[in-house]
């Protein structure tokens, strides 16, 4: 992958309302969308993830800040003249035309020669499957038809970006994981730069080349989905994505205080009062009074199949949950009530400031 | 199905067709029956006072298109007739267009209010229809007659020197009538705009589209049912008017249905009134029938 930036947005702010009432929908967000990579706006609704999204596409206007597309300003450029296209929620096909006549309908308003609009659209067709659909109506389609023929007619006039607003959210989940692997097949396919919107951590994680996590208007953290997993910057951004644990600790030599007094090593520069974080899986469950281990009891066990999620309290009360791998049948496993001792794997720890 | 549910739902439909009595009594009582007596009378012979004699006679028909000369008894064309026609339809034509021209901007205004908003715009709109329809003919009259609202307006400005001569014109008759029968465009534009989904706007200007090809590709082929219900409804009262040309248009720019009166009253001529009356019936239908074929015709080939 280049490292070319296709789309960028400085210090993009979008305000709603007047006077006392203004929301800043984006918060001067700043970022730099490289070409070709499949880039995921993650965040709860109302983050403004999807407003940064229309301002790309050219539907709203900043109230100050500046989009870029290959180093040019595009901030003034209408919708209709910018090289880029958007797959909608909803979808948003043309009722009056057929699946055929909605792909072509970009690349006749570009004014292309039908015969190269006749040979594209065959070519999109073909690209999401929908070959024997050409002559039907939208309304004749199930729901991931549309979505295909939503995704063609974005694609058939080959845009820079293609922005994806929530699609998949629409369909049930065994559609939506097939479409999840259809996305990415199209994305290497057709090598367009994408950015995706989606609340979905899980698709996040699992499609994108890297992903911003966005909350309350402000890009929180950008980054590879294992980046945002396994460092995150804030407590935002390691609660959203995945569950993990918080422990209150202070700042010693060479790691963090827990409340209980123990100390874990853990590499940080920050100081005074800060939050440790672990993920459930990288919690280790040890034998009470194992040297180096935090001492804790079993709390109650939830199982979910392949693992089990241990709630244990440590000795001062705070609350870690740990995910181990379920037992065998027959084989003696944790049980509740038992005296325990944990260590968090090499690294995993983590300091967050408060 | 099972037998009783069969049965219960053949009951149902049979007391569904019973619904529709009362509707068909007052449409067989109203409507075809007068149109039967008119379709008689259009072949007898006119009496000498008004009304009839029953005795068979086409000249009724024939003397729709052709006047016979008093001295020879040849026939001509008829052009004052003629002229009635062509001025009816084009009249009603463009009263037509007129409407929708106001109308769509219009409608989509209201359409895209807050739904609160809504009801008072829809309630505005209806409001010339609480006044009975001569009083806004002449309402109108007052607005653009040569001493009135609009001139006296003009002058005062200075756009004009002289009183513009609206009144007694076709201009005259085409504004009383778009301004009568602009309600009924609104309201059937009104319902097609409010069920279109406005986020096809985006995806047009996102696919390229300018705002004019946005309205011509997307918006107009999917309001197209309500532009087709809304020009029926004024083209049809527009062809039939009688009132609006009656005080506009003064003696002079008559349309076929003070053409109509005339033969009624005035004329003594019930066979020809009725002649006309039934001709007026086929331009709707045939106009009714052109308008409807034209409107569908490339639009919806698979259903």
């Amino acid at each position: 992958m280049t490292e070319a930036v296709t789309i960028e947005a400085r210090n993009a702010v979008k305000a709603f309302g007047q006077g006392d009432h203004v929301v800043r929908a984006l918060d001067d967000v700043s970022i730099q969308i490289r070409k070709g990579e499949f880039f995921t706006l993650l965040g709860p609704s109302g983050c403004g993830k999807t407003t940064l999204l229309r301002l790309i596409a050219g539907f709203e206007m900043p109230t100050s800040g500046t989009i870029l597309l290959d180093g040019a300003d595009i901030t003034d450029l209408p919708p209709n003249r910018r090289p880029v296209n958007t797959v909608f929620q909803s979808y948003a096909l043309f009722p009056h035309l057929t699946v055929a006549e909605n792909v072509g309908f970009g690349l006749t308003m570009q004014g292309r020669p039908k015969a190269e609009v006749k040979a594209r659209v065959a070519e999109m067709l073909a690209l999401v499957k929908l070959e024997a659909m050409a002559g039907r109506k939208t309304s004749q389609l199930s729901g991931g038809q549309q979505q295909r023929v939503a995704l063609a007619r974005a694609l058939a006039p080959q845009p820079k970006v293609l922005l994806l607003d929530e699609p998949l959210s629409a369909l049930d989940l065994k559609l939506r994981k097939e479409m999840q692997v259809e996305l990415k097949r199209l994305q290497t396919e057709t090598g367009i730069t994408f950015i995706f919107v989606t609340h979905d951590q899980e698709e996040a994680l699992t499609m994108s080349d890297r992903v911003g996590v966005m909350s309350a208007g402000k890009l929180q953290q950008v980054g590879s989905p294992k980046e945002i997993y396994t460092r995150p910057v804030n407590r935002f951004v390691a609660s959203f994505i995945g569950e993990t644990n918080f422990l209150p600790a202070t700042v010693v030599a060479g790691g963090v205080r827990l409340s209980t007094g123990d100390v874990v090593e853990v590499a940080t520069a920050a100081m005074g009062t800060v939050t440790l974080t672990v993920r459930p899986e990288q919690v280790r469950i040890v034998g009470a009074g194992e040297a180096g281990a935090i001492s804790a009891r079993v709390k109650f066990l939830v199982y979910f199949g392949t693992d089990t999620h241990c709630h244990l309290a440590l000795a001062d009360g705070t609350e870690v949950v740990a995910r181990v791998q379920s037992p065998a049948s027959g084989e003696a496993g944790i049980v509740e009530g038992s005296e325990i001792g944990i260590r968090f794997a090499p690294g995993a720890a983590q300091v967050l400031e408060d | 199905m099972s037998a009783a549910e069969e049965r219960l739902a053949r009951q149902s439909a049979r007391n569904g067709w019973l619904l529709s009595v009362p509707a068909l009594l007052l449409l067989g009582v109203a409507a075809i029956g007068p149109l039967a007596v008119i379709f008689v009378y259009s072949f007898l012979t006119p009496g000498q006072y008004g009304n009839v004699v029953w005795e068979f006679s086409l000249d009724g028909w024939i003397s729709i298109l052709f006047t016979r000369d008093i001295f020879e008894g040849t026939l001509g064309l008829a052009d004052a007739h003629l002229t009635i026609f062509w001025r009816s339809v084009s009249l009603s034509i463009m009263t037509t267009v007129v409407a929708f021209a106001l109308g769509f901007p219009t409608a989509w205004f209201i359409a895209t209010r807050p739904a609160k908003q809504r009801a008072l715009w829809l309630f505005l709109i209806t409001i010339p229809f609480w006044t009975n329809l001569l009083i806004r003919t002449f309402a109108i009259m007052e607005v653009i007659r040569a001493e009135g609202v609009l001139n006296t307006a003009l002058l005062w400005i200075g756009i004009i020197d002289t009183p513009l001569a609206i009144i007694y014109t076709d201009v005259a008759v085409l504004i009383g009538m778009a301004y009568v029968y602009l309600p009924l465009m609104v309201l059937p534009l009104f319902a097609a705009i409010d069920r279109f989904d406005m986020r096809l706007l985006e995806a047009g200007y996102d696919l390229y589209a300018s705002r004019w090809q946005v309205l011509r590709r997307v918006i107009l082929p999917i309001v197209k049912p309500g532009i087709v219900a809304g020009s029926i409804l004024v083209f049809v009262p527009s062809l039939g008017a009688y009132v609006t040309p009656r005080v506009l248009g003064g003696g002079k720019n008559m349309m076929i249905g003070n053409f109509i009166e005339l033969q009624f009253l005035a004329g003594r001529n019930w066979p020809l009134g009725a002649a006309l009356s039934v001709t007026l019936l086929v331009i709707v239908t045939a106009a009714l029938l052109i308008y409807v074929r034209a409107a569908n015709r490339g639009s919806n080939p698979h259903g």
